[in-house]
């Protein structure tokens, strides 16, 4: 429970951290939280040359509303998101999402841009900022690019992100107060979900469904969400849910599992959003 | 039923009071200190072993390439099998003479983290670095992880024992004739399975060890009982066991997993002489998730015969025991299972087997209860599964056939002696404090307008053995001339609050403040016999031992003091307000305190109480679950529980004891297991993906008491420290199957988690429909 020896820098800014990141391409891996990049060190599963640490970028770290939209800092901690009132107000799926999220230890340490870069299928955050059809803000010293999120993921823990470019900033649409439900479904009250759905009423009106766990990657309950939009009844459209998924097997569920939990989760999740 | 004298209530006698642990402030501020955290100075420069495991399940060694690692920064020495004296052993006595444990595997590895190399460096990142650059070239075997697999003995873990098969010890001289149910008018059986768990005590596996100029050896170590785990380092190490000296440091929880000494033991003394220097070791948690022996791991055939009235009349069980790659403890505990396995009930007619397998898995011992858990989920799943066949309340059908007080002492068909026990009573109380009627009427209702959440009941009624193991146990008790009071006990206490406890008891006679006592244990030079603390035992045997002493040195101050006070020794007794010898009835008159006495000559006593016997600790659990039959999801809500051990010393330990036991007893319900995959791989040797509950995952629990003396001993005392595991966990799976019942569900295996209470409820209503 050691992890292979490495190079540490804390850069003083984002540029810097962007140098370095430049310079040493893919021996460099960043810090961020550490709450899934240390495990996997000290399980010698990752062995970075150098690490680069941006956990206390200041720059990093902010939550504002900027027009029709939210903007969080990749840097933020899930304990900040959990109890902003910015978007308690403006989206409050994600500190409802958030708050799910390991214990407090984790919550205090983990960061926003840390979850969605590390891109865990299982993961609670990248289903929810699917669901909210959030955009990602990737840095580089060669400029910046938005990508939407639902571009990002190419597999299971892999994104269109270059080794050279920093998540700097995720930015959602202000879906409100009301009109979402996240449904977790773990073994333990602090586990990671065996599946989760997270439902988000968009400014159109729309219900947007992220699902955890269902897939390589983060996925939407598209089958679901058009059959809402035809009209159909949240009974029959929830039943839809496992369309086009591709849930894993394990200890704590089979495929099969997981296709039937989805629609429970999902039925019971647009009744919640529904009021 | 016949009282023991000691129990006659006493005036203002600490017995009974929730005293405070006395162990506790250090424990909740500067924190204890284990072995891994010693600073001894006889470990001063202490080199760290690293040891290099198998990744693989079942696997010959072709060869073993440690010269990179030899040339690592910091590394003193590398060690492998070939290198390695110390005989490989049979670890325990009655299994197949040629499945031995070497110390480091040689030609062959039997499952995944077996030991093949020692790194010994100056730091203990730098063996973390060297372990991974020791080269073994494996040639990989099947592996054989499936119990009834192994029993085909096509894939051999020792191929010079021609078999997996482990042990003859609880072969039956004779078999039951064809006509065992004839009798019957209905007859279920099933197979079930006591799932694999892991102990994971939050202190794991540790030794440190150092040689003396005197050629003496100490091994300081974390083990439930260091005299006999000396021994055992001892006989491995081919030394005079007088060479050897045991120190336990505190130990961070054990639940029998720490029983003896473990091989690493003797490995970290052994390269300790090789260096010359001190050694010190402490595993990793995923080690210890494949290194430390794990429990249960059993398969069961139940068949239950009876009535329709609800008379049972013939009980079978047929157990399929795991004994990992390196039999254990593991291979006796199916004799205990086999012992309890009528339970609490009178049955005419009961029979059992036992079979003991290897397989290419971590090794099996004790946990928590040690083979009486797995009789008591046995029969108490029987007793469902025949309630639910003939239409039965399950309270009524194990009220209707359990053993009655005016049976007692009563010998069971399994063989064991039960000494006391109220056991319809206790059935009634749990119920009672439960409300049962209304939970049935709750549950009916929910029922009727199916619910997504259902309720479901279970009911326990069980009876275990406490002191089964070891009945003989020793206590020193030694009044100094400040007054203070030293108690050196053979038991082992890592969490159960002996210290406490036993000063409790010796406080009581000896008229002396608990704050003045000091007790201490786990030392092999100052204690040189005992039995340490296993199988719920330690009250009853070294408990005992220490009033024992106590009485005695009472009456050894009354000898010395009536040459003092010039008076026959039938007038003194002790004043217990003063802690002084006293003329009875003559206040005021001259007297003499202990600590006057012990100032002219020592004031010691040394006592050895022989129990003879265990004894049968009894209760009844009654749980509540909800079961989400959308999802799966169970969820406990509530368990009563009553654990009858006898008088309570002190009832903020017992419940405490009950409150750890009764979690453990959930965790298998409903949450653990150790998981291996075919290939003998590990799948669950980190807390993420190992199913340990927090508080979250549990109700708050309901106890109920009741209080029933054993006639073995003066006191009265049983065991509790196994019980709330034993009650707990059947009445909590009792309930999850209660409660999708009426869908035709009859069983689901443990560990219930959702996704299988799901499949349940689907298979069951595919069936009916
Ligand atoms: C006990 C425990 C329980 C947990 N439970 C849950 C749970 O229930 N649900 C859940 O979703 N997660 C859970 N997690 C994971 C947790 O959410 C992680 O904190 C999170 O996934 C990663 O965020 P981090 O800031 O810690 O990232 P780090 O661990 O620091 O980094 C993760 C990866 O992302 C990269 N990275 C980080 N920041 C950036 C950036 N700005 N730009 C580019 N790359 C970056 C790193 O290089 C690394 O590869 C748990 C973790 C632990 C330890």
């Amino acid at each position: 429970m050691i992890p292979v020896g490495f190079d540490y820098q804390r850069p003083e800014s984002l540029d810097a951290a962007l140098a370095l990141l430049a310079e040493h391409g893919e021996d460099a891996t960043v810090l961020a939280g550490g709450h899934s990049l240390l495990p996997v060190m000290k399980l010698r599963l990752a062995a970075p040359e150098i690490v680069i640490d941006i956990g206390r970028l200041a720059e990093l770290n902010y939550i504002r509303v900027d027009g029709d939209e939210v903007a969080i800092g990749a840097g933020t901690r899930y304990r900040d998101i959990v109890i902003s009132d910015v978007l308690a107000k403006e989206c409050a799926l994600l500190p409802a999402v958030t708050r799910t999220v390991g214990d407090p230890q984790v919550r205090h340490r983990g960061t926003l841009g840390g979850a969605l870069a590390h891109g865990d299928p299982a993961g609670d955050l990248p289903a929810a900022i699917l669901a909210l059809e959030g955009t990602i803000v990737l840095r580089s010293p060669r400029g910046e690019r938005k990508v939407p999120i639902t571009e990002f993921y190419t597999g299971v823990f892999s994104s269109v992100k270059e080794p050279d470019e920093l998540l700097v900033e995720i930015r959602v649409p202000r879906t409100g107060a009301t009109g979402w439900a996240y449904e977790k479904f773990t073994r333990r009250s602090n586990d990671w979900a065996i599946v989760a759905v997270a439902v988000v009423t968009a400014p159109d009106g729309a219900r947007r469904i992220g699902l955890v766990n269902m897939g390589s990657t983060p996925l939407r309950a598209k089958a679901t969400e058009a059959a809402l939009a035809e009209g159909k009844s949240i009974e029959e459209a929830a039943a839809l849910a496992a369309e086009g998924t591709e849930p894993p097997a394990d200890n704590a569920g089979t495929p099969e599992y997981r296709r039937h939990l989805v629609t429970v989760l999902t039925r019971r999740a647009l009744q919640t959003a529904a009021g | 039923m016949r009282l023991p004298t000691g129990l006659v209530s006493r005036p203002m006698s600490i017995l009974g009071t929730r005293v405070v642990r006395t162990e506790d402030p250090v424990f909740l501020t500067r924190g204890a200190t284990y072995t891994d955290d010693l600073t001894d100075e006889r470990l001063t420069g202490a080199l760290h072993v690293t040891l290099v495991r198998s990744p693989l399940a079942h696997a010959t060694i072709n060869s073993i390439d440690v010269e990179e690692a030899r040339n690592a920064p910091g590394v003193v020495a590398v060690f492998t099998g070939a290198d390695c004296d110390i005989a490989p052993a049979l670890l325990f006595p009655a299994a197949n003479k040629k499945m031995l444990r070497p110390f480091l595997a040689t030609d062959r590895v039997r499952y995944v983290g077996e030991a093949v190399a020692a790194v010994l460096t100056e730091e203990a990142y730098q063996g973390e670095d060297a372990a991974d650059l020791v080269d073994v070239d494996y040639e990989p075997l099947d592996a054989v992880v499936d119990m009834k697999e192994a029993l085909k003995d096509e894939v051999l873990l020792f191929p010079e024992a021609g078999t997996n098969s482990v042990t003859a010890m609880h072969l039956n001289k004779e078999e039951p004739g064809d006509d065992f149910f004839a009798d019957c008018e209905v007859v279920v059986s099933r197979e079930i399975v006591n799932q694999r768990v892991a102990a994971a005590p939050l202190e794991t596996r540790a030794a440190s060890a150092y040689w003396g100029e005197d050629g003496r050896c100490t091994i300081f170590c974390s083990t439930q009982n260091a005299q006999s785990a000396r021994d055992e380092v001892a006989g491995w190490l081919g030394m005079d066991a007088k060479d050897l000296r045991l120190i336990l440091p505190d130990v961070g929880g054990g639940f029998g997993a720490k029983i003896g000494a473990d091989p690493e033991f003797a490995l970290v003394a052994w390269l300790s002489k090789k260096v010359g220097r001190p050694v010190r070791w402490n595993e990793s948690r995923s080690e210890n998730m494949t290194g430390m022996v794990q429990g249960r791991a059993q398969l069961q055939t139940i068949t239950i015969g009876g009535d329709r009235d609800g008379t049972v009349k013939a009980y079978r069980l047929d157990v399929v025991a795991d004994a990992g790659a390196y039999p254990r403890l593991g291979v006796a505990l199916p004799m205990f299972t086999r012992m309890m396995a009528p339970g609490t009930y009178d049955i005419p007619k009961v029979w059992s087997t036992a079979q003991v397998v290897a397989t290419t898995t971590t090794s099996t011992a004790a946990y928590r209860g040690a083979g009486r858990p797995e009789a008591t989920q046995a029969i108490e799943r029987a007793m469902d599964l025949f309630a639910d066949e003939i239409g039965m309340d399950p309270a009524e059908l194990r009220k209707k056939n359990v053993v009655k007080p005016e049976q007692f002492p009563f010998t069971t068909k399994g063989g064991a002696e039960y000494d006391t026990g109220e056991y319809a009573k206790a059935i009634d109380l749990a119920c009672e404090a439960a409300n049962y009627e209304g939970l049935r009427a709750e549950q009916a209702r929910r029922r009727e307008r199916g619910d997504a959440l259902q309720l479901g009941i279970g009911v326990s009624s069980y009876v275990e053995i406490t002191g089964g193991g070891a009945f003989v146990e020793n206590a020193t008790v030694q009044v100094h001339a400040d007054g203070t009071v030293t108690v050196l006990t053979g038991t082992s206490p890592h969490g159960q609050g002996h210290a406490t406890a036993w000063a409790m008891l010796a406080s009581e006679e000896l008229g002396i403040p608990v704050e003045k006592i000091t007790v201490k244990h786990g030392d092999t030079d100052l204690i040189p016999t005992g039995a340490g603390t296993m199988g719920s035992r330690s009250l009853q045997t070294g408990g005992v031992a220490v009033h024992n002493a106590a009485v005695e040195l009472v009456e050894l101050a009354k000898q010395r003091a009536a040459d003092v006070l010039e008076a026959s020794i039938d007038d003194l007794e002790l004043d217990k307000a003063t802690g002084s010898i006293v003329v009875k009835g003559a206040p005021g008159a001259k007297s003499v305190s202990l600590a006057d006495l012990a100032g002219t000559e020592e004031l010691k006593v040394f006592h050895e109480w022989d129990a003879k016997k265990p004894s049968f600790p009894f209760g009844a659990h009654v749980a509540v679950v909800e079961v989400d039959v959308e999802s799966g999801k169970a969820t406990v809500e509530r368990i009563w529980a009553l654990d009858d051990a006898g008088p309570i010393l002190n009832p903020l330990i017992f419940d405490g004891q009950r409150h750890g036991g009764i979690a453990q007893g959930i965790a298998q319900a409903m949450l653990e297991e150790v998981v291996f995959d075919p290939e003998g791989q590990p799948l669950t040797a980190t807390f993420a993906d190992y199913g340990i509950p927090s508080a979250a995952e549990l109700p708050s629990f309901d106890l109920v008491t009741m209080e029933t003396p054993t006639t073995i001993n003066s006191m009265g005392y049983k065991g509790v420290g196994e019980a709330g595991t034993i009650g707990s966990c059947p009445a909590v799976q009792n309930a999850v199957i209660d409660a999708v019942s009426h869908l035709g569900v009859r069983h689901i295996d443990m560990p219930l988690t959702p996704v299988r209470v799901w499949t349940a409820i689907k298979e069951a209503q595919e069936a009916t429909r």
